[in-house]
């Protein structure tokens, strides 16, 4: 049996990189984030209309709370649902 | 506190039940600004969104009348509206938002943009 070592493969393998994630709000020097503007915050929610973690949006601590807040101001307005199906 | 207490930047949401008539909506909201006005605090911008459909049902209703209305007001003033909102039945549902200096500088920003892209249209 090859020892883990000695396997040779034809092509090197190559772990591509992913590019870094970034806080878009830092980037874009947006301040505040709206509550109305539901559009804007369905990118941090998933289908089911659940918040996107952290790692996932890449947004910095304090921009991920004011996501948060703005986002449960929402769904207290019945501007974006508590949770559905298929929300895109 | 200073002779003249400050005013701070206030955004108040409001859903009316849908069945209520053009002018009831209309003069609904003039209710609330006339309220604010003589509560000592000035209207900077008010809102109607009109009849809009609801991410859920509230009271078994699926759409609402949606209007916002941004206002400086000094901070006593909050308590008087809150009773004033439960009172009125035609509201379904409300709420209030301090708007930090930040928020202000984004609705002049967002307004001053609308009003461009109007006259540009």
């Amino acid at each position: 049996m090859a020892k883990q070592n000695e396997i040779k493969f034809l092509t090197t393998q190559r772990i591509e990189k992913r590019p870094k994630k970034f806080c878009r709000f830092k980037k874009m020097g947006i301040r505040y984030i709206d509550y109305k503007d539901a559009e804007f915050l369905k990118r941090f929610l998933n289908e089911q209309g659940k918040m996107l973690p952290r790692r996932i949006s890449g947004n910095s601590l304090k921009y991920q709370r004011k996501v948060s807040q703005a986002i449960k101001k929402a769904r207290q307005m019945a501007i974006l649902p508590y949770v559905t199906d298929l929300l895109k | 506190m200073a002779t003249e207490n400050s005013l701070q930047g206030y955004e108040l949401m409001l859903i009316f039940t849908p069945v209520l008539s053009e002018e009831d909506y209309k003069n609904a909201q003039k209710k609330y600004s006339d309220f604010i006005k003589d509560n000592g605090g000035q209207i900077v911008h008010q809102d109607a969104w009109g009849l809009r459909s609801l991410a859920y049902p509230i009271q078994k209703k699926t759409t609402g009348m949606y209007y916002v209305l941004e206002f400086q007001a000094p901070s006593e003033l909050n308590a008087k509206l809150e009773i004033q909102m439960n009172r009125d039945e035609t509201i379904i549902r409300h709420m209030v938002t301090r708007l930090d200096k930040y928020a202000v500088a984004y609705n002049l920003r967002k307004r001053s943009k609308n009003l461009s892209t109007e006259n540009a249209s």
